[in-house]
């Protein structure tokens, strides 16, 4: 897995992730969004066009930075979901509890 | 019957899931099925992983086999009595402060085989997938074996 801040966009930090997200991968990532969090990124946009597996351990991973970024009044949004990773969400409902838009240039208006 | 052992360890979990997307590859199964079986896989190992062996190390092993158009994945381990198929639904239309995290993984297993059974064999706890070389996803699963 590769996890890359790509820039800042009118106050959003965009974060690109890589490969996959399993149990081994997921407590790494989770780690390095709480760092940027922690530092005071609290508007984030992960772009994950590039992310080709992701299990519950991921979907825990994502929950508790979703949870974390609401309760410092911040916001999470997903963007350009691969159609497996988008039908993960889709079935264990996460689609319906944070944002996911079909691009970053969406997500953008979206925050 | 292709078999793989090793020590039921969270560092072993893609050499496990690895073998198990070879052999669907193998048995020419669409690479979205594969991943959707390496997940299902997932769950149970990290399942066994957490909670077959509380106070030692001990051993998993997965076998596969293709019948009939179906691969049927075994996964064995002889650890405390565990079957995935009792763990309670999560409340998937739950609101993300009330959402919990508990029960997705084997929620996901129950939803993407075609079936499971679970079985306790002397010490053993014995998991079979199955998935359909052809079918949707569908969440109908069976109890016992």
């Amino acid at each position: 897995m590769e996890i890359e801040n790509t820039g800042k966009d009118n106050g959003r930090f965009m974060v690109a992730v890589r490969g996959r997200m399993d149990a081994v991968t997921a407590p790494e990532f989770e780690k390095r969004i709480l760092d940027w969090i922690d530092s005071g990124e609290t508007h984030i946009i992960l772009d994950l066009e590039e992310l080709e597996y992701i299990s519950s351990a991921g979907l825990r991973s994502i929950l508790t930075i979703a949870k974390n970024l609401k309760g410092q009044q911040g916001s999470l949004v997903l963007c350009a979901l691969q159609d497996a990773v988008k039908e993960i969400f889709e079935i264990s409902g996460f689609n319906t509890i944070i944002p996911v838009c079909g691009s970053s240039e969406a997500a953008l208006k979206e925050t | 019957m292709p078999e793989i052992t090793s020590l039921a360890r969270m560092e072993n979990l893609q050499r496990l899931t690895q073998f198990v997307a070879k052999q669907a590859q193998f048995a020419h199964l669409p690479a979205r099925r594969v991943r959707k079986i390496e997940l299902a896989v997932e769950e149970v190992l990290v399942n066994i992983f957490s909670y077959a062996y509380p106070d030692a190390e001990g051993p998993v092993s997965i076998a596969c086999q293709t019948a009939n158009d179906r691969l049927i994945i075994e996964i064995r381990d002889i650890g405390v009595p565990f079957n995935i198929l009792e763990v309670p639904n999560p409340d998937v239309g739950a609101q993300l402060s009330e959402r919990q995290i508990g029960g997705l993984g084997a929620f996901f297993v129950r939803k993407i085989a075609d079936e499971v059974h679970y079985r306790r064999e002397e010490d053993q706890n014995v998991l079979v997938l199955i998935f359909d070389h052809h079918s949707q996803d569908t969440s109908t699963f069976q109890i016992g074996a």
